[in-house]
């Protein structure tokens, strides 16, 4: 066989070969400083800062935390968090476990519909619930009074309970990921080794099961906490009219006119010290050694077997679904199509009036759809491809100190949005950059939020990639840049898909970092939502929330064409 | 000339050195294998040929010129050379036949040249029927053979292998040895090949380099590795071997159980204290004294084995404490506790380090 000669100046030998590399760790770098590290910076330096002179100061934190009031906020926001986080768990620990080990009926059901209302924005079932509990005129206590004959009904969901039960019901798919997710590594022979030793069922599950899948319950109470308090859609659809505030509520009108940006900053803090703590808490929790995901996987997992208490079982988690996905949705259906939603279903009643005038008659409604999934698309592949630059760079130990990078990407999962948003404020607001209302700020702000969900599916997709696929490339004669066009991208096309649509399905929704940052051209559908519950016509309120909804189903299809049924509801979703 | 030269090539991690002073010439067309437990930094010499690691000292050179130095390496791509991988790397998004194609295409040769040179070498492994397949379809041993084809078929200077056959089956693995010679034989690329698996390194290689802890402990041609070894590592190494320790004591050296004259032994000046290896296969065993210029010694049978294709022996010199063990035919049958003769050539015994 011919012997092919190499070109001579290949052969040479380049000294210090990995300029670019650097070059593009440098640019990475660059980009997390602007998109974390700033705002963040921004956000602390502002709250310390005089408005008018610059200053340093504690004025901020004086007007912040000086009122009876502020300090209400806070404690309702604290009392909101740990009443849903313990309504959620008694919503999601028993169908966890129903579907993760026992033989009750119609489990994958179970998961759709827990899936149904993860992808449910908090602020569409505050709406839907607004119909059901309103005061006199809502559904429930218009049953209640056709059924006693009383004159009016018991129920009133703008009040602190309407709060707590709509929060709760609309997070508690969170608990039910990390409880299942637990619950199905322990495997059937751990407790066979119990039940072998002489322990009962019930004996089995005190002494193996829980403690087993304990760190992850308590990790989604927490998430559920965090939730709660850092949530603005509901409060704010629920609790303004209510006349009270939480940390979210308050945190807007020190927003509203005039904007006291340094306030908001001081008031920011004890939001961002708490979930810092708390997520520290659940991830020494979650990952402290002897954990059931560390030893999992081991063995097959017989479902229990319930007996006729497994109908009880079902009956429970249709309850459940019953109060998240079965009423709200039919009550948003009606009053989406109706001329006058407390006119009920009669047939003379059905119109298309309210979607043609949300797209084509109010000025701004159909833009704001458009732009929630323009802005969404652009943050979903900004975030995908930042992201998997960096785990990249990181996996295959490119640079010197890459574990900073992935620190970076990950340390937007501690900041609430809405303390993001003022972060973001604070940073690019003012001139010279002067972003605040346009789409560059509100992308930025998307791509930030979402980075850790990019994150945690870009490494983990790279890690499943056999560094020998590239270096088989490179051995071959291809480049860096080859093995990644080739076959990295290739390979990792699912993933990627895969990753954006976790990105860009929560990103059309988002709505607390949105509500500080957008201007008059820039409004998204979910501050649209917010926008008309102040004008009260909840037929419009419908069907722009439902239609954001229908939107979602095909990519949701899509996602689970592309990575699998679960793909929502694993725990590297959250 | 020699083809590739690897001169004091080391690799450090902060005080740990995964590999230390290497040097080795290889002739051009030539089969080397690097041996050695895991751990000996017998892949990360391979990968500081292929290009992925710097070395910390030393330097690498193909055909006179350097490609890798402390100071930096010309990358993986630029050095014309091929590997096959211990995953094999064979890329599920692309057929058999473009996986095979692959170093052709990013050589820039024309599609038509591509597809002679993929359907030749496609037969050459008997993949022809599999062209259009994608890998996910293919058994372990039909991945191999990709793996194979797509490093061959580029025709490079050097031909690197990681272990290539750790992940077959028994059967195959033996297979897929005397393969892999007979395609250096066709295509004669100088290749070097890393193992941990003796037979493997002895049934493809011209020369093993035994490796041990980092650094060389010998190289040499299969045979004379297993009748020559020059160190303990080596002798037990390749092959099963009795280590006697023996002592000089005047003209004789005494062992544990029998004597033998100095002047017949290798290597007896120096120490004291001396370790010699002897192959079990080459002890005599009989019911007769054996005669001629050969150490006959009176022993005893105390242990047994049969292993199909041999008898495995332990046997205790009279007088002695350690058994030796000793190898025969399938025919050879002694009791345990019979006595016998034991022969040993002194020739046959090698001081070892």
């Amino acid at each position: 066989m011919s012997v092919l000669s190499l070109p001579a100046p290949a052969r040479r030998l380049r000294i210090g070969g990995f300029e670019p590399t650097w070059l593009l760790w440098i640019g990475i770098i660059a980009v997390l400083l602007f998109l974390v590290v700033s705002p963040f910076v921004y956000l602390v330096i502002t709250s310390f800062q005089s408005e008018k002179t610059g200053a340093f100061t504690f004025a901020n934190y004086a007007a912040a935390y000086g009122r009876a009031r502020y300090i209400e906020a806070l404690v309702n926001s604290l009392e909101l968090g740990v009443l849903a986080a313990g309504l959620a768990g008694l919503l999601a620990i028993p169908l966890a476990w129903g579907v993760a080990r026992t033989n009750m009926p119609g489990r994958g059901l179970v998961r759709m519909l827990v899936l149904a209302t993860f992808i449910t924005p908090p602020y569409t079932g505050a709406v839907a619930w607004i119909l059901l509990a309103g005061p006199n005129a809502g559904w429930l206590n218009r049953l209640y009074v056709f059924a006693t004959g009383a004159e009016a009904g018991p129920f009133n969901i703008y009040s602190f309970t309407g709060l707590v039960l709509v929060v709760a019901l609309y997070s508690f798919p969170y608990i039910f990921i990390f409880t299942t997710a637990a619950l199905e590594l322990v495997s059937s022979e751990m407790e066979d080794a119990a039940n072998i030793l002489g322990a009962g069922t019930w004996r089995t599950m005190r002494r193996v099961t829980l403690p087993l899948a304990l760190p992850a319950i308590l990790g989604g109470l927490i998430i559920c906490f965090l939730e709660a308090i850092a949530l603005f859609g509901s409060p704010a659809l629920i609790a303004i009219p209510a006349r009270f505030n939480v940390v979210t509520t308050q945190l807007f009108q020190f927003f509203s006119n005039p904007v006291r940006v340094e306030v908001a900053a001081a008031y920011a803090m004890p939001l961002l010290g708490i979930t810092v703590l708390l997520i520290l808490v659940q991830r020494l929790m979650t990952h402290r050694k002897g954990f059931v995901a560390l030893t999992g996987k081991g063995g097959e997992r017989r479902p229990i077997d319930l007996g006729v208490w497994r109908w009880a079982m079902f009956g429970y988690a249709m309850l459940v679904a019953t109060l998240s996905v079965f009423l709200p949705y039919l009550f948003l259906l009606q009053a989406s199509f109706a001329k006058a939603w407390g006119r009920g279903f009669g047939f003379d009643n059905i119109s298309f009036q309210n979607f043609h005038f949300i797209l084509f008659e109010h000025a701004t409604a159909g833009r704001s759809v458009l732009n929630s999934f323009m802005f969404g698309a652009a943050a979903a592949t900004a975030t995908v491809i930042i992201t998997l630059c960096i785990a990249y760079i990181v996996t295959r130990r490119l640079v010197p100190f890459g574990g900073i990078l992935g620190f970076l990407c990950m340390a937007p999962f501690v900041i609430p949005g809405i303390v993001l948003a003022i972060g973001f404020y604070a940073a690019y607001a003012p001139p010279p950059l002067a972003l605040y209302g346009t789409a560059t700020i509100l992308i930025l702000a998307f791509t930030t939020r979402f980075l850790p969900i990019g994150y945690v599916n870009a490494s983990a997709a790279m890690r499943s990639l056999n560094p020998e696929m590239e270096e088989a490339v490179r051995v071959l004669g291809g480049s860096r840049f080859t093995a990644l066009r080739r076959v990295v991208a290739p390979l990792l096309k699912r993933n990627l898909i895969g990753a954006w649509l976790l990105i860009f399905i929560p990103a059309t929704r988002e709505l607390s970092a949105a509500i500080f940052l957008y201007g008059p051209g820039t409004k998204v559908a979910s501050v649209m939502i917010f926008d008309m519950s102040e004008e009260g016509n909840l037929e419009y309120l419908a069907a722009l929330a439902l239609m954001l909804q229908v939107v979602t189903l095909p990519l949701l299809y899509l996602g689970q064409r592309v990575i699998g049924r679960d793909f929502m509801l694993r725990r590297s979703a959250t | 000339m020699s083809k590739l030269v690897l001169k004091g090539v080391g690799k450090s991690y902060g005080a740990f050195n995964a590999v230390n002073d290497f040097s080795l010439d290889l002739a051009k067309g030539e089969f080397v294998s690097l041996l050695g437990p895991s751990g000996c930094g017998k892949t990360t010499t391979l990968r500081m040929i292929a290009g992925f690691m710097p070395p910390t000292s030393g330097t690498i050179e193909l055909d006179g010129q350097v490609i890798s130095s402390a100071a930096g390496v010309v990358p993986p791509e630029k050095r014309r050379m091929s590997m096959i991988f211990q995953s094999y790397a064979i890329w599920p998004n692309m057929t058999v036949g473009e996986n095979v194609g692959f170093g052709l295409q990013v050589r820039k040769i024309s599609a038509a040249e591509i597809d002679r040179r993929v359907d030749k070498i496609l037969d050459v492994v008997q993949l022809k029927s599999l062209k259009q397949r994608y890998p996910a379809e293919l058994s372990g041993g039909q991945q191999q053979r990709v793996a194979l084809a797509r490093a061959i078929v580029v025709e490079p200077e050097i031909l690197l292998l990681d272990e290539p056959l750790s992940n077959l089956d028994a059967n195959l693995r033996e297979e897929m040895r005397f393969e892999i010679r007979r395609l250096h034989d066709e295509f004669k690329i100088t290749t070097v090949y890393v193992t941990h698996d003796q037979s493997e390194a002895m049934v493809t290689s011209d020369r093993i380099v035994v490796m041990n802890k980092g650094h060389v402990e010998q190289v040499d041609a299969p045979h004379i590795l297993y009748a020559r070894p020059r160190s303990r590592f080596v002798a037990g190494f390749i092959g099963r071997t009795n280590f006697i320790e023996g002592r000089r004591q005047g003209n004789d050296v005494t062992f544990d159980g029998f004597t033998a004259p100095a002047t017949a032994l290798e290597g007896t000046t120096g120490a004291d204290a001396l370790v010699y290896s002897l192959r079990p296969q080459a002890i005599g065993l009989g019911k007769q004294r054996p005669t001629g210029g050969v150490l006959a010694i009176e022993a005893e049978i105390a242990g047994r084995a049969y292993l199909g294709e041999y008898w495995d022996y332990q046997v205790r010199p009279l007088g002695g404490t350690k058994p030796l063990r000793v190898s025969t035919g399938p025919n050879t049958v002694f009791e345990p506790g019979g006595r016998v003769w034991l022969e040993i050539d002194p020739a046959a015994m090698v001081r070892v380090e």
